[in-house]
């Protein structure tokens, strides 16, 4: 498990670490991806640019648009921040970076990379088997073994993106500063990316130079610098869900986040969002189309619940998870009624 | 803005651990756990899955619990390194570990470092856990024997014989 050998350095801005970066000098943060990628030999850098180093990018900040969550905030960090635990909009976000791995990764662990983790299919994570999200010609997962994979978007990836933080932040409408070269959109340094924008499913026109297939917009010379929490309407709850196949320390078999705003005691606007399911956090426009304007009774609970679920295309070892969505949605619905 | 990359070949830091400054030689890619272990003989901390799956690396970074074997030793200059070699007052073993004996805390003892090191972090955040507070604090933690049952109740005596203490 030794990995390859590699340079260090500092950075002492982002400006400077954006800079260096390309395709063989990676970013590294909390690492608990990264390393784990790098002693598989999955990825093999030539240069770690050590992002810890650049003052201000951890920490959460009020600015007009909403919070700004440093990229290098740590989970245990940012779950335990006051004005999270104190707002019930962002109970969600809350929820889900306490169900998030263990005590240690939550220690070590940053928001940035927590949204930038690569699948934990078994077959990605294999260094013998040439699975297509790496490269390679095709999807081991499709006709394999397939119990922890998506419902939903799969192929040719059908891995399930891993993060809970990123389900709830995108049930809270939230978006990531990105920082890169000044040539592509990067207005005063900055490209502001919405979650639902940031996550791409699968697609064979989107590759690195690697031939990995990535999870996100990001390029390998761009970095996460921010996560911006958008200010939400008076009186907004959201609640998250999470289903394990044993009590703690384990990925979601599905997990659902719900932010809801009332207009009286019917629903004025809600996102609904869907984890553990598809190769990015799942958004169930159908749910949200069925709650609009009715209330959250049981009856308006589960023609929601049915919609979401309409579309899901489950693969051979896994049908399980279409009701154990629906089950989590109810669950985060009935912690907001 | 060229940036001054060190590696990949060995290069010098300076780990503080347990107190101590140690001025070791390596290279860049070693994480902190090969490291305590092969060029500071502190072997307390193990080798489990090398994945942070299982925790019996744990060790305590600036007060907070962290797995070793994710963890480049080139991350931790300027940072405090505990490890359960430097839990001992004299000639007296930690109250966790006098806890975990009394209590039957372990079968084969190999993931025990890593867990000791969970607890002792836990009660110095908070001194009087509830059960459900002491299962979620030691939930990075894995034991393929099974002595969860007495490693929550270790863990329960311990923090009674801290405060008894009056640590």
């Amino acid at each position: 498990m030794a990995m390859h050998p590699f340079a260090y350095a500092n950075a002492n801005s982002l400006e400077e670490a954006a800079a260096n970066l390309d395709g063989e000098t990676r970013p590294l943060a909390g690492g608990t991806d990264l390393v784990a990628l790098m002693k598989d030999g999955l990825v093999a850098p030539k240069r770690l640019v050590n992002l810890k180093t650049v003052p201000g990018l951890a920490g959460v900040v009020a600015h007009a648009d909403g919070l700004h969550i440093g990229a290098l905030t740590t989970l245990s960090n940012l779950a335990s921040n006051p004005e999270l635990q104190e707002r019930r909009d962002l109970a969600a976000l809350v929820e889900a970076l306490e169900e998030s791995a263990t005590p240690q990764l939550r220690h070590t662990a940053t928001i940035g990379g927590n949204l930038l983790q690569w699948p934990r299919c078994w077959y990605f994570r294999n260094p013998q088997v040439p699975c297509w999200r790496k490269g390679g010609r095709r999807c081991f997962a499709f006709q394999g073994e397939n119990k922890y994979h998506t419902i939903f978007g799969g192929g040719p990836c059908f891995a399930p993106h891993p993060s809970d933080p990123s389900v709830a932040l995108m049930a809270l409408d939230a978006s990531v500063l990105v920082v890169g070269p000044q040539d592509r959109d990067h207005r005063n340094g900055f490209r502001v990316v919405p979650l639902a924008e940031f996550f791409v499913l699968p697609r064979r026109d989107h590759e690195w130079a690697d031939g990995y297939h990535p999870v996100t917009l990001l390029e390998t010379d761009e970095i996460v610098a921010a996560v911006v929490v958008p200010q939400a309407a008076d009186g907004a709850r959201s609640a998250f869900v999470k289903v394990m196949e044993r009590g703690a320390w384990d990925f979601a078999l599905v997990s659902a986040a719900v932010s809801l705003t009332m207009d009286g005691n019917r629903v004025a606007a809600s996102r609904v969002v869907l984890g553990g399911v598809a190769p990015i956090p799942w958004r169930a426009n159908q749910a949200e189309a069925a709650l609009r304007g009715e209330r959250v009774s049981e009856d308006g609970v589960a023609r929601a619940v049915r919609a979401a679920v309409a579309d899901a295309r489950p693969l051979g070892h896994n049908e399980y998870k279409v009701a154990l969505a629906k089950q989590a949605l109810a669950q985060a619905f009935r912690a907001l009624a | 803005m060229t940036m001054p990359f060190r590696g990949p070949a060995a290069v010098p830091l300076v780990l503080h651990v347990n107190g101590e400054d140690f001025h070791v030689f390596v290279e860049p890619r070693r994480t902190l756990l090969s490291v305590l272990r092969e060029e500071l003989g502190l072997t307390g901390a193990k080798l489990g899955c090398g994945h942070g799956q299982c925790g019996a690396c744990t060790v305590i970074l600036d007060g907070e619990t962290a797995y070793a074997c994710l963890t480049l030793a080139i991350d931790c200059e300027d940072r405090e390194i505990r490890t359960i070699e430097g839990l001992m007052r004299g000639d007296s073993l930690h109250p966790v570990q006098e806890a975990l004996i009394a209590h039957d805390g372990y079968q084969c003892g190999f993931c025990t470092p890593g867990q000791v090191m969970s607890a002792v972090s836990l009660l110095e955040h908070n001194p009087r856990p509830t059960d459900d507070e002491i299962r979620e604090g030691m939930a990075g933690n894995v034991c393929r024997c099974g002595a969860y049952p007495n490693i929550i109740a270790s863990v329960a005596a311990a923090a009674e014989l801290m405060a008894a203490e009056g640590d």
